[in-house]
């Protein structure tokens, strides 16, 4: 499976590391030479039982944050105004005194 | 004073407890002796001679490693010094609590002198992936000391500590030993908690040891292991047994008298780790090291690990794509320097476009495409297949009769610095190593000689859990060879 410009910008996509236009050519070149040694890996189906891999969901590939199943709400220990309510921590007593 | 630190971990630790020196006299050393290196090595990048000395003057004076100073690498969380991963996104970073192995050492009495030099997020085989410059090879300053745990392999090699803890994902800890002419040990996966080490692939990381000697390592290994459910839910629970063969003068229990005695010790010579290729000087001192094991009392049988021809291809699946989640926490906001840019989605491709090296970015690519629709079952999926397949040709041959295995640690010794231009190349100095990381069982490299002047490791590997019999045949090989280990 040869990598193509529009696998690259995708895959940095999905990874959020920004690429220059004048690297991708290079990465082009690179990931494939690195794939093409793992076409040995094509025997292994003949050879080895499926791994359970099951019990792993998949999330979709899209770039962003991925949501979160259950609102916040359902399982902050306590909320108020759309905040998540800490305990107050002595350093906070602190620096409150400092400034 | 410098000769203080130049002996082993546990006549250091005996003096110290007698009293005949102090952990500030031997700290002082250490990091005197590290200064006089740094400039052409580069072992080190960050020391801090005050904070050493005053927790030197807080060592504990009767634990096991009393006053021994120590190297740590620089993605194993202490409580001070930089954690930075040898990465300019972590660049300065320093952990607000400590990893349990460096927090064992220290318990123990052992002194932090100084974090390590390493590839970036431990990517890599010989350093040159550092954000903050390579180390160089003690024995050619010209060639790597190889990685991604070269500082702490160099730190030893060079008589500034006489242990010092790497982290292995692929070989990270047995290849720089190999190439620098010490030990270095990957205990079995679980041994040794993983919390405080900052993570590359979760399921194949381990923190590991570099010792002058075979026990030196074993003694650091011994301090470090055992349960740590608490923080890490890989830990193995049990008792960890003594590692260290001075217990060298109990009975073997192979039924040998003494751990140099290696009657009814069977190895295997896996004959995959002996291609046609393999460089005939690298053979030869294999070869020297086997009858050394024979002569010691232990019956060298061939075997095979079919499936070693699969290793290179899988780990370099499952490890990029494991890199590729966890190393999705340096964004900018959690940790770390940040870039700003045009909006959040621009922050974090600028930060970690400009925080990550090519290494580290070429893999996180790499693991992202291998994990993405469409290729999934056609890379990791395989890739996991072929990962069961490397254990069980483990399992098979341990099962066998087989009590330990030799092969030798690296294809070739040290190489020169900027001659792997193609990824592949470097990542193939892995393939002695990486099987270990995959099939989780504990690993060590030993000097067996040297080629052209460069050391030569050789490797032990057992089953599951066994890292005492792995030690004691490293010990019965290390005396067997004796002089002939550094030449």
């Amino acid at each position: 499976m040869a990598v193509s410009a529009d696998d690259v910008r995708r895959v940095a996509a999905l990874a959020r590391i920004g690429v220059a236009e004048s690297r991708i050519p290079a990465l082009v070149r690179e990931l494939d030479g690195i794939l093409a040694h793992m076409e040995v890996l094509a025997r292994v189906t003949e050879l080895a039982p499926d791994v359970e891999l099951a019990g792993m969901p998949l999330a979709a590939d899209e770039p962003g944050a991925v949501p979160l199943a259950r609102p916040r709400e359902q399982f902050a220990p306590a909320m108020r105004d759309g905040f998540f309510l800490v305990p107050r921590l002595a350093t906070h007593d602190a620096a409150a005194g400092a400034s | 004073m410098t000769d203080a630190v130049a002996g082993s971990a546990a006549l250091i630790a005996a003096s110290v407890r007698a009293g005949n020196v102090s952990a500030r006299e031997l700290a002082s050393a250490a990091l005197d002796a590290a200064d006089r290196h740094q400039r052409r090595l580069n072992a080190f990048v960050s020391m801090d001679r005050e904070a050493t000395l005053a927790a030197a003057d807080a060592a504990p004076r009767g634990g096991v490693l009393a006053g021994v100073p120590v190297a740590i690498k620089d993605n194993i969380a202490t409580p001070f010094l930089t954690t930075s991963c040898g990465s300019r996104v972590l660049e300065g970073y320093v952990s607000p609590f400590e990893a349990t192995a460096a927090r064992k050492l220290r318990e123990a009495g052992a002194v932090l002198i100084g974090k390590t030099t390493m590839d970036e997020f431990a990517m890599g085989s010989s350093t040159e992936h550092s954000a903050f410059g390579p180390a160089r090879n003690p024995h050619d300053p010209d060639r790597v000391p190889g990685g991604s745990s070269g500082g702490s392999a160099v730190a030893v090699a060079a008589g500034v500590c006489p242990i010092a803890l790497g982290s292995e994902t692929g070989g990270s800890v047995r290849q720089p030993a190999a190439f620098c002419g010490v030990v270095g040990v990957k205990p079995t996966y679980g041994r040794v908690s993983r919390f405080g080490l900052v993570a590359f692939a979760s399921s194949l990381d381990n923190v590991g040891v570099f010792g002058r000697t075979v026990d030196d390592a074993a003694l650091a290994l011994e301090v470090i292991s055992g349960p740590d459910a608490a923080h890490d839910a890989t830990s193995a629970t049990g008792d960890v047994p003594r590692f260290r063969a001075s217990a060298f003068d109990e009975p073997s229990p192979r039924g040998g008298a003494h751990v140099g005695d290696l009657s009814g010790v069977v190895i295997g010579r896996p004959r995959e780790y002996f291609p046609g290729s393999l460089d005939a000087a690298m053979r030869d001192r294999c070869d020297r090291a086997l009858d050394a094991l024979r002569a010691a009392g232990a019956e060298v049988r061939d075997v095979s690990l079919p499936h070693t021809d699969l290793a290179i291809p899988a780990y370099y699946i499952v490890a990029p794509a494991e890199c590729s989640a966890n190393l999705a926490r340096f964004d900018g906001v959690r940790y770390g320097a940040r870039v700003t840019g045009d909006g959040l989605r621009a922050m974090y491709e600028a930060t970690r476009s400009n925080g990550f090296g090519e290494e580290v970015t070429r893999r996180i690519l790499l693991g992202t495409y291998v994990l993405s629709a469409g290729y999934y079952d056609a890379y990791y999926r395989k890739a996991m297949q072929a990962r069961a397949l490397i254990r069980a040709d483990f399992e098979s041959v341990f099962a066998s009769g087989v009590h330990a295995l030799f092969t030798p640690t690296t294809p070739t010794t040290a190489f020169p610095f900027g001659s792997m231009a193609d990824p592949y190349d470097m990542y193939l100095s892995d393939i002695f190593t990486v099987t270990a990381n995959l099939a989780g069982v504990p690993a060590l490299s030993l000097p067996i000689g040297r080629v052209h002047g460069l050391p030569v490791g050789g490797q032990v590997i057992a089953p599951r859990f066994a890292e005492a019999g792995m030690l004691r045949v490293a010990s019965a090989l290390e005396r067997a060879l004796g002089a002939d280990a550094h030449r």
